[in-house]
């Protein structure tokens, strides 16, 4: 619902990089965003398509790398993977402790672009 | 010939400008001695209701404000400014969250100098608010008890951002199967942090416990 406001961000980032670096055209653009979010990566690249008409990104291709949820477990400190919308009560794969802190997973991050 | 393919190192986060912005408000909420929470939840959650009762609990206490965020409507601000308080109404137009511009164009119309604590009511909807920092000093959220202990599997994000966690509507609680314990574990995990408080804010249950936290949260910051 909100990837307008993030595609906008994207793309000024973007022309602000390829402004600098005396882009002509931006082939691809590489993103970490954390499985946390809710972003679905269909709808930012038909609005960056959208948003991008006319500028040097306008074609670019959006290549979305998802950044899985990471839990530390509290007791034994293992750092464990969790699916976080389809397991219910995850447990540390190694002690069993259900206690966790978050590690990964809110990445919201523009890595690299491929440019001519 | 073709010219070759380079690649450059971008290396930004995306909502960079967005938390830029969030930090410059809360600078100067810090100069204006002013708190600043902002309150999430899903649609019926409660908000209003929850609201009214903290201005009640506190209007003795520490000056108020209130800034409502709705898509159309001016009704929330309508029942805040019959309780006394200032309430500013933004009009989101269609956006369906709050960002650090907007709720900055929010506070530009109260007097802060006057105010120790600006409650905002973020949209109602759990899935794009927890993306975008308001400028708040805390972040709060809202689960109602008819809507289901499962929320937090579902909206991760919104429940992992908050400081705090209202469960209302806890007078539902005999005629539903929500399950509190497991609820409270799942937050916890994301959250390990967050302050969990139980209330009705219809009945005036568990509303004492959470305004005393909000009162010395707000203390601590205007009066360091």
């Amino acid at each position: 619902m909100h990837e307008l406001p993030v595609t906008e961000s994207i793309l000024n980032i973007v022309l602000k990089h390829a402004a600098a670096n005396q882009v002509r055209t931006v082939v691809s653009i590489s993103l970490r965003v954390g499985e946390m979010s809710d972003l679905e990566d269909e709808w930012i690249q038909r609005y960056f398509d959208y948003l991008s008409k006319g500028t040097v990104a306008e074609g670019a291709k959006l290549k979305i790398e998802r950044v899985p949820v990471t839990i530390q477990c509290s007791s034994c400190q293992n750092a464990y993977t969790v699916k976080i919308r389809e397991e219910k009560d995850p447990k540390c794969p190694q002690c069993g402790a259900t206690g966790g802190k978050l590690i990964a997973g809110r990445e919201y991050y523009i890595k690299d672009m491929e440019v001519r | 010939m073709m010219e070759e393919i380079r690649l450059i190192e971008v290396k930004e986060e995306i909502l960079a400008d967005n938390k830029g912005l969030a930090d410059d408000l809360r600078a100067n909420l810090k100069k204006s001695r002013t708190f600043l929470l902002n309150l999430m939840s899903s649609p019926g959650a409660g908000k209003t209701t929850f609201i009214l009762a903290t201005i009640a609990a506190l209007k003795s206490k520490l000056r108020l404000g209130v800034i409502e965020a709705d898509i159309d409507s001016v009704v929330d601000a309508e029942k805040v400014a019959r309780t006394g308080v200032t309430a500013i109404q933004l009009r989101t137009g269609g956006f369906c969250h709050l960002d650090a511009a907007m709720v900055s164009k929010g506070l530009e119309a109260l007097d802060l100098d006057r105010l120790d604590l600006v409650i905002i009511e973020n949209v109602g909807n759990l899935v794009c608010p927890a993306e975008f920092d308001t400028g708040a000093v805390k972040n709060i959220m809202i689960l109602s008890v008819p809507e289901g202990d499962d929320k937090p599997l579902k909206y991760p994000l919104m429940f992992s951002v908050c400081d705090a966690l209202i469960v209302n509507k806890i007078d539902y609680l005999p005629f539903s199967d929500f399950d509190l314990a497991a609820m409270r574990e799942r937050v916890l995990k994301l959250n390990p942090g967050i302050k969990i408080f139980e209330v009705s804010a219809k009945n005036g249950t568990g509303i004492e416990a959470w305004t005393s936290w909000l009162e010395k949260e707000t203390r601590a910051f205007i009066n360091p």
